[in-house]
């Protein structure tokens, strides 16, 4: 019986997330009596691998391969049970990301293992083992009973702290039995956008809406988010109007976060955009209409001209800092 | 060529959610239902797909987990062009419920794309496509925005943390999507729906499959405090509240 925890890397790096999700595996490990196991698929160097252990890890398993450089749902899932297997790990966790989602549900069906998507919190009890996780778009919360022997579990984004707890690591290389011609979606070309906070990583956001009335005012939020070193994000109709790329748009269809603070600027606060935006801790909102739903889930709230206010506000942040 | 679109039947995203019965069920009063978001804008896909001629597309068949109910929810994909239908009659228990039913119906029919949404809008669990996959032994791609075939072979882009994979894959294929997979759901015109009428919707009854997880009960989320209100000729004052009372900056 062991916690095994699929850490995944960003060319050869991890994340804060990556430290969350570990901290996240050790608590439950703590719980259930057992150890933590972290799972490295992917060329990262042995120093790297070693801070996994500093948030708890026991062992680390490196798996580096190189038809197994990019992510195939099919032959990653097939290495993680290959590992769990063999370290005899009933419960295995990984980041609710796109990697997560495409390989727990996989794990969950070949390993008959109950499936836990999205969860924020440690399991409120292990027998039966009960999870908390968000339903109908982060309107409701639901606990969830998890029959099978086995589980997979993925971790909300940035719902649970690093916790340091440093251990004395065994780092073991795992030969699985996944050959090339297993590999059946080929990743031919990969775009990056460097040196950009990601949004779902952001402990901070700025967000535009229609309210912005046009992409040439952006400036003004950009100029904001600069200075607080924020993540950009926007409303749907700004992305569907094209003003700013879908990847930015924030919401129940497009990204979920969960930032320190978020800033809604011009944003009126439709429910599908609060879905989007309900777990971040602090909310302000910016709207020239004071009966805006946004005002309903904002901590603060100014009522003004979004062209006015946000050289104002980014003035005063600046000085606030010298 | 053959599509398989599976759609999930979910409370329109406005709803307002309530529970009874001591919040172990859903209060299903009043509610409108609806295509999954992200169910709809695969099956747009689809018929896009189908509608170029360059792809010898045969049909776009639309499949369903659930009971009688749901089926206004079936008609409207089949009003907005899905060529015929199939529903399994059976409350959709859980993801690997659904995902079992959904893999025996494509044992006994031969498709070669299979889309279903990322996620559903209600329980959120980003689970039935990947299980399907697995179920199957078939090739999944999660998180798909962008899908054309070329020749026979699938070109996709898939999102990752931070940018995009252009990947190519051989059929069949699970594909999984999400938001840009197309722009804008399709919407059904008085043709489409008189049309659907008459379209196929097959009935089969489900097999014995045991869930795996029981949603015991539900929580509706704290109310928040009101909103403070700032004077907006005084934004001095908010920095002045997130320095010192929330203390995010």
């Amino acid at each position: 019986m062991a916690i095994l925890v699929y850490t995944e890397h960003w060319d050869g790096q991890f994340k804060k997330s990556t430290f969350e999700l570990v901290s996240y595996a050790n608590k439950l490990a703590e719980m259930a009596n057992t150890q933590t196991v972290a799972l490295s698929i992917g060329d990262v160097e042995e120093d790297n691998l070693r801070q996994l252990a500093d948030y708890g890890a026991d062992k680390i398993v490196s798996v580096n391969q190189q038809h197994l450089t990019y992510l195939d749902n099919q032959a990653y899932t097939s290495v993680i049970q290959q590992v769990a297997d063999h370290e005899g790990a009933d419960i295995l966790v990984m980041a609710h990301n796109n990697t997560g989602k495409a390989l727990a549900p996989r794990l969950s069906a070949r390993m008959k293992a109950g499936l836990g998507s999205e969860v924020k919190e440690l399991p409120s009890s292990l027998e039966p083992f009960t999870v908390n996780k968000k339903v109908f778009s982060g309107k409701a919360f639901a606990n969830v009973r998890l029959k099978a022997q086995k589980k997979v579990l993925t971790l909300a984004q940035n719902s649970y702290g690093m916790y340091e707890n440093t251990q004395e690591p065994v780092i073991e290389n795992f030969e699985p039995e996944v050959t090339p011609d297993q590999v059946q979606t080929k990743v031919e070309d990969v775009e990056k956008h460097r040196d950009k906070l990601l949004l779902t990583d952001a402990d901070l956001v700025v967000s535009g809406g229609r309210g912005m009335k046009s992409p040439d005012n952006w400036d003004k939020l950009e100029a904001l988010a600069d200075e607080l070193g924020a993540a950009l994000a926007c409303s749907r109709p700004v992305s569907d109007e094209g003003w700013r790329p879908h990847e930015e748009h924030t919401g129940q269809t497009g990204k979920i976060i969960a930032p320190d603070l978020y800033i809604a600027v011009g944003i009126s606060g439709a429910i599908q955009h609060i879905a989007g935006v309900s777990e971040a801790k602090y909310v302000v909102a910016i709207n020239t209409d004071q009966d805006a739903p946004i005002f309903d889930v904002a901590d603060y709230g100014i009522v003004g001209d979004a062209m006015k206010v946000l050289p104002e506000l980014t003035q005063a942040f600046r000085q606030a800092r010298s | 060529m053959k599509i398989l679109v599976c759609i999930s039947n979910v409370p329109d995203t406005t709803t307002k959610v309530r529970f009874v019965n001591d919040n172990t069920q859903l209060d299903t009063s009043g509610i409108q239902w609806v295509i999954n978001p992200w169910d709809e804008l695969a099956l747009t896909r689809a018929l896009q797909l189908k509608e170029d001629s360059s792809n010898s597309i045969e049909s776009v068949t639309v499949v369903h987990v659930g009971e009688k109910g749901s089926e206004p929810t079936i008609r409207k994909a089949l009003a907005i062009g899905a060529d015929d239908a199939i529903r399994v009659n059976a409350d959709p228990l859980d993801a690997f419920f659904t995902a079992s039913q959904l893999a025996e119906v494509i044992r006994q029919r031969d498709f070669d794309i299979i889309f279903t949404g990322i996620e559903s809008s209600d329980y959120n669990g980003a689970a039935v496509g990947g299980m399907l996959s697995e179920l199957l032994g078939y090739p999944s791609v999660s998180a798909v925005s962008s899908f054309e075939m070329e020749n026979d072979q699938a070109k996709i882009i898939r999102e990752i943390d931070g940018g995009k994979e252009q990947i190519s894959s051989s059929l069949p294929l699970v594909v999984i999507a999400q938001k840009g997979i197309a722009i804008e759901p399709r919407i059904a015109n008085m043709r489409g729906i008189m049309m659907a009428r008459k379209k196929k919707l097959e009935v089969v009854e489900p097999v014995e499959t045991e869930p795996m997880v029981e949603f015991a009960d539900y929580q509706l989320p704290q109310a928040k405090p009101p909103c403070k209100m700032i004077d907006p000729e005084n934004v001095q004052e908010l920095v002045d509240v997130l320095q010192n009372e929330a203390k995010v900056i």
